[in-house]
């Protein structure tokens, strides 16, 4: 090379960090999955010719306590990213075990809640349009907190044995990205099923 | 990254083969897995190519009995999706893949080795999808490859009406090639807004890698929702749900409003790197810039919003309502706009040019035709009124074989025309290049054209026969005809590359006197792709450096 | 080589004349679109040339130019190698001109096209039409005519110049209404009603065919509409109300017992005899100008080697080879026969 010449360079060029482009890209990738399962939801929303409905069998306190927690494990991951990012490393690590204990309650009460489910109430996702719809959805996000925590547990592994450093700060904070994002379809998840699709499955006899 | 050759593997060298397939498997350079896609993309389109031809061979005479009605509507499945997935999509990003980092200015991708991860996974479900002729049938003899129809319509999707895995291994096969090509998407994404050599603002980069981070935007949107659709389709078929099992409640409705949220711009996937490549060819074979680059950029943009909003189109015929049908009308008559004006700007672009007619130049001026006519009888099509006759006939296939085989096909001959002595250091014969060209054009024409008439004449698309009645045969022989050209031009563009890939004309650097940045770097490129990172201060790099007492970057450009 | 390069585009340009000039001929295709016969297909006939002649104004204007481009763009003789032509970046008053021109021609085709929707996509069934319910089956149609208590199967009867209203049910998975003379086609999905009417202006046979894939034999799911005049219709219906008739002799009788022994009362309804769902209703299947959903004519030849293989005649239709001895297929024959 080059034929090209050091021509005067007008403007610098902004360029972010790939990383960063990649994981909005998955992001947003993810948000039309679940948006298309969210849509799904909202059009069966009473359309179940059999029951149980939702509004028999939807039991909203223990999601509340699971919500509560989900959405408080989003801060503690902050608080966890802000540590590693001023190098302080056990705080880092003790707000991490915390946000990975907040998820692991959310999925155990995910659980909980979908064994009353099954065993009470006999809901499968073979019921009826209810049944299908809420356990696609409900399932689903569900995965994706459980890949979260997978993630998160990877993380504070490596941290423990000594191989996470401040400098890799932004590196961790990718993975908060994907935390948060799973916690922003859990606003849409838990108003959709819960607030607006619990009172919806009351049209049908 | 274990080691790698310290020079570039020339083709055509002698080395154990062995050694030359563990360097292709392993490897994570967009080039080589650029070239992969495309000679895979390739070899699909010969398979569905052939079962396009078994389809004509079919319906060459009325009440045939050449082929079952079974085996046809397999046929017709499996060439509609192999075409859309298997030859569409990894052609036109395997030639993203080589070119976007190249004409950016960049060493490689932003993620080499998801990139690489990418093309084994839609490897895989390619695959699969064709596994099914020895996996679908299962223990009850049950049809053997997928026989729903590209567009895989629920209910015949479910379980009481499509037995067997069939079904199954549609779903799996092009949802893991989906997660390729999101991969990809991402990738291309990344690399572009982030991998840009020092002066490559966005507004200079080339229009072929705008309609690529636009593709890629649009592949992010709408195959989540294919994906997601299939995931509910497996869940029907395997664990009993309900989502389109019309006999409990579920709507075979919903099913259309979410493949066809996927299946329109999935059209805009497949066209817009055609147009990226049209795009890069007739400026070069034109000796002119491209004509209103930033009109071209917004109305590439504006595509890709558009197309977001217009698949009920493809449901006309469904009963949705006047209003619903209005205003889907009206949606895609909008998309006519930024379509029209790159047509006009390509015509701006020739006008006044001096014109080299090179074989990939006549393959670009074949598309512009073709694509013309295609987009016409689109806008015929958009018209609901004369949708509700035509929609689902011959008319229909007439109209998207044109401009997804004249168009598209044209712009990827083009385009392979074009980079192919990039991407192998050899020239492709132009005598047997231009002998393909008009091969194509005349096969394209006998047989799709024909199609417009026999849809006209009442002949619904996926009939494995029709009747003798009707007053189709005579076109249907036509079209079975015109066959026998295309089938002669791809051949010969097959010796064409065999026989150049060996002898072909040497053909340095620069063999077009072009202007992007793939063409400052060698033929074929080293494995970093540049010694020294370029720096750009326009958007016709090398014109600048040929022309240095009139720069682009004087106008502004 | 600029020549045959501006040969090639009138040639392209040709296919879209030649589907203008040949279809316009009455006559050379049974189900043509642009042989309506009614008025629902004439709205949508009348559009249709519209919108041809639009852009095909449009495909001679861009094809010309582009043509044009071609021909004036060759390098001149005699240029030195390196020179270029001028390079022209854009301009705005032309880039505008092409914007808003298009955007003016496609506003007109949006209020041509909403103008026709609202004529023809009627939501509720208009004043004195007669309702038909159609319901798409793999792969026949059945036709009831709820105000005259009339099942019958794959021909619809219809009085001439009258509005009929079709609801559109489909008992299985989509297919499509569409007998292109005499209106647009229509899916027919299960689990969601759908609309559509037409009326014939003569009398007369129109064909057509489900145009949604629908599995295997889809090819052979043939629509045949018989448009007739008021009085034979009221004929028609009245026959078709009446019970199916009893058989009129000893081998017919021997034929009605094979029938509700074997397993052909169990999918065909006869009135009085069997009530199955599965297939076509018999009652009146004499009366009848063919044979599974359009596959053959009706004659007593036909009949027998339908029931004998029907797979033979309509491959991958759901009515079963029963295996029937040549005297049980005689004493079917004779029975069938008789059901006028």
């Amino acid at each position: 090379m080059s034929a090209i010449p050091a021509s005067i360079l007008t403007d610098p060029v902004a360029r972010p960090s790939r990383g960063k482009v990649g994981m909005a890209s998955l992001i947003m990738m993810e948000s039309c999955f679940f948006a298309t399962f969210v849509v799904a939801y909202l059009f069966y929303i009473g359309k179940s010719a059999t029951g149980p409905q939702p509004r028999d069998v939807l039991d909203l306190g223990p999601v509340i306590v699971n919500s509560i927690a989900l959405f408080a494990s989003s801060y503690t991951a902050i608080r966890s990213f802000r540590a590693l990012a001023a190098g302080a490393i056990r705080a880092f690590e003790g707000w991490l075990l915390l946000t990975i204990l907040l998820g692991g309650y959310f999925i155990v009460g995910t659980g909980l809640e979908w064994y009353g489910l099954i065993t009470q109430h006999g809901l499968t996702i073979t019921t009826n349009l209810f049944g299908t719809t809420f356990y696609s959805l409900v399932g689903f996000h569900a995965f994706h907190v459980i890949v979260g925590l997978v993630c998160l547990t990877g993380i504070l592994v490596l941290s423990l044995r000594g191989h996470v450093k401040p400098r890799d700060a932004g590196r961790v904070e990718l993975v908060g990205w994907y935390w948060h994002f799973v916690d922003a379809v859990w606003v849409v998840v838990f108003t959709v099923v819960y607030l607006v699709g619990r009172d919806g499955g009351t049209l049908t006899p | 990254m274990t080691s790698l050759p310290a020079t570039p593997h020339r083709l055509g060298e002698r080395r154990p083969w062995t050694a030359v397939v563990h360097e292709w498997a392993t490897t994570v350079d967009h080039k080589r897995l650029g070239i992969m896609y495309v000679v895979t993309g390739m070899i699909f389109l010969v398979v569905a190519g052939l079962e396009g031809s078994a389809m004509r061979a079919q319906l060459t005479f009325a009440e045939n009995k050449l082929i079952s009605p079974e085996v046809f509507n397999q046929l017709f499945t499996m060439h509609g999706t192999t075409m859309v997935f298997l030859m569409g999509m990894p052609v036109l990003l395997g030639m993203a893949n080589f070119l976007v980092p190249l004409q950016i200015g960049a060493r490689d991708m932003a993620f080499p080795r998801l990139n690489a991860f990418g093309f084994w996974l839609f490897l895989l479900g390619s695959i699969l999808l064709y596994f099914s002729y020895l996996g679908a049938p299962g223990l009850d003899g049950a049809a053997a490859a997928p026989d729903v129809g590209w567009f895989a319509y629920a209910p015949l999707t479910e379980r009481p009406f499509s037995r067997g895995n069939s079904t199954d291994y549609w779903i799996l096969g092009i949802m893991v090639g989906g997660f390729g090509s999101m991969t990809t998407a991402i990738n291309l994404i990344a690399t572009t807004l982030c991998m840009r050599c020092p002066g490559m603002t966005l507004m200079r980069m080339p229009l072929l890698t705008w309609m690529m981070l636009v593709v890629a935007i649009l592949i992010l949107t709408a195959i989540p929702v294919l994906t997601a659709a299939q995931v509910m389709l497996l869940f029907d078929r395997s664990l009993g749900a309900h989502f389109f099992d019309t006999q409990n409640g579920g709507d075979a409705v919903f099913w259309q409003h979410l493949f066809w949220f996927f299946g329109h711009p999935e059209v805009y996937i497949l066209i817009l790197p055609g147009f990226g490549f049209i795009s890069e060819v007739i400026p070069v074979f034109s000796r002119k810039v491209i004509f209103g680059y930033p009109l071209m950029v917004a109305a590439t943009v504006a595509i890709m919003f558009i197309s977001l909003g217009v698949w009920a189109h493809h449901m006309f015929v469904v009963g949705l309502g006047p209003f619903l049908n209005s205003l889907f009308a009206a949606t895609t008559f909008l998309v006519s706009i930024p379509t029209g004006i790159k047509v006009f700007n390509w015509l701006a672009t020739l006008w006044g040019g001096h014109i080299r007619f090179t074989a990939s130049m006549m393959f670009a001026l074949g598309f512009l035709a073709m694509f013309v006519l295609g987009g016409l009888t689109g806008i015929m099509l958009a018209v609901v009124p004369f949708d509700w006759q035509l929609s689902d006939t011959y008319f229909v296939v007439g109209h998207f074989h044109y401009v997804l085989i004249g168009g598209l096909l044209n712009a990827i001959f083009a385009g392979l025309f074009f980079w192919f002595p990039k991407a192998t250091g050899r020239l492709l014969s132009e005598t047997l290049g231009k002998w393909s060209f008009w091969l194509l054009q005349i096969g394209f024409t006998l047989t799709f054209g024909p199609m417009h008439i026999s849809g006209i004449l009442g002949m619904p698309r996926r009939i494995a026969y029709y009747e003798p009645d009707r007053g189709w045969e005579i076109w249907n022989q036509i079209s079975s005809f015109g066959v026998i050209f295309q089938i002669l031009a791809v051949a010969l563009f097959a010796w064409n590359v065999i026989t150049s890939l060996r002898s072909g004309r040497r053909a340095g650097n620069d063999p077009w006197d072009a202007w992007t940045l793939e063409w400052a770097t060698t033929s074929p490129p080293p494995e970093h792709n540049f010694d020294t990172i370029p720096v750009v201060g326009s958007r016709r790099p090398l014109w600048d450096s040929k022309h240095p007492e009139d720069p682009d970057s004087s106008y502004g450009a | 080589m600029v020549g045959v390069c501006a040969v090639s585009h009138l040639m392209l340009l040709a296919t879209v004349s030649i589907d203008n000039l040949e279809v316009c001929t009455p006559g050379v295709s049974p189900t043509s679109i642009f042989h309506p016969a009614g008025p629902a297909a004439t709205h949508l006939n009348d559009v249709i040339w519209l919108v041809v002649g639009v852009t095909a104004a449009i495909g001679v204007v861009v094809l010309t130019l582009l043509g044009v481009a071609i021909v004036k763009g060759r390098r001149p003789a005699g240029l030195s190698p390196g020179a270029e032509p001028t390079q022209v970046f854009g301009s705005n008053q032309v880039e505008l001109a092409w914007t808003v021109v298009p955007t003016v021609i496609v506003f007109l085709l949006t209020l041509v096209t909403v103008r026709v929707i609202r004529d023809v996509d009627l939501t509720e069934m208009p004043d004195g039409a007669l309702r038909v319910q159609v319901i798409g089956h793999q792969w026949w149609w059945e036709y009831r005519y709820p105000e005259l208590g009339i099942v019958t199967a794959n021909e619809l009867v219809v009085p001439v110049g009258r509005k009929i209203w079709l609801e559109l049910e489909s008992a299985d998975v989509s297919h499509s209404w569409w007998v292109p003379r005499l209106a647009g086609k229509r899916d027919v999905i299960p689990n969601y009603q759908t609309n559509t009417w037409f009326q014939a202006d003569a009398t007369g046979t129109y064909l057509g065919q489900c145009a949604e894939y629908c599995g295997t034999a889809h090819a052979g799911m043939l629509l045949r509409v018989d448009a007739i005049d008021a009085a034979a219709f009221e004929a028609w219906s009245t026959a078709q109300r009446s019970t199916a008739a009893d058989p009129s002799s000893a081998v017919a009788m021997r034929g009605r017992a094979v029938f509700e022994s074997l397993a052909c009362a169990s999918c065909h309804t006869v009135s009085g005899v069997s009530d199955g769902l599965f297939g076509p209703d018999l009652s009146h299947v004499a009366s009848r100008a063919t044979l599974g959903s359009g596959a053959i004519d009706f004659s007593e030849d036909n009949v027998r080697r339908w029931i004998d293989n029907p797979q033979a005649i309509k491959p991958g239709c759901n009515m079963p080879s029963l295996g029937l001895t040549p005297d049980e297929l005689t004493a079917v024959v004779a029975y069938l026969m008789g059901l006028r």
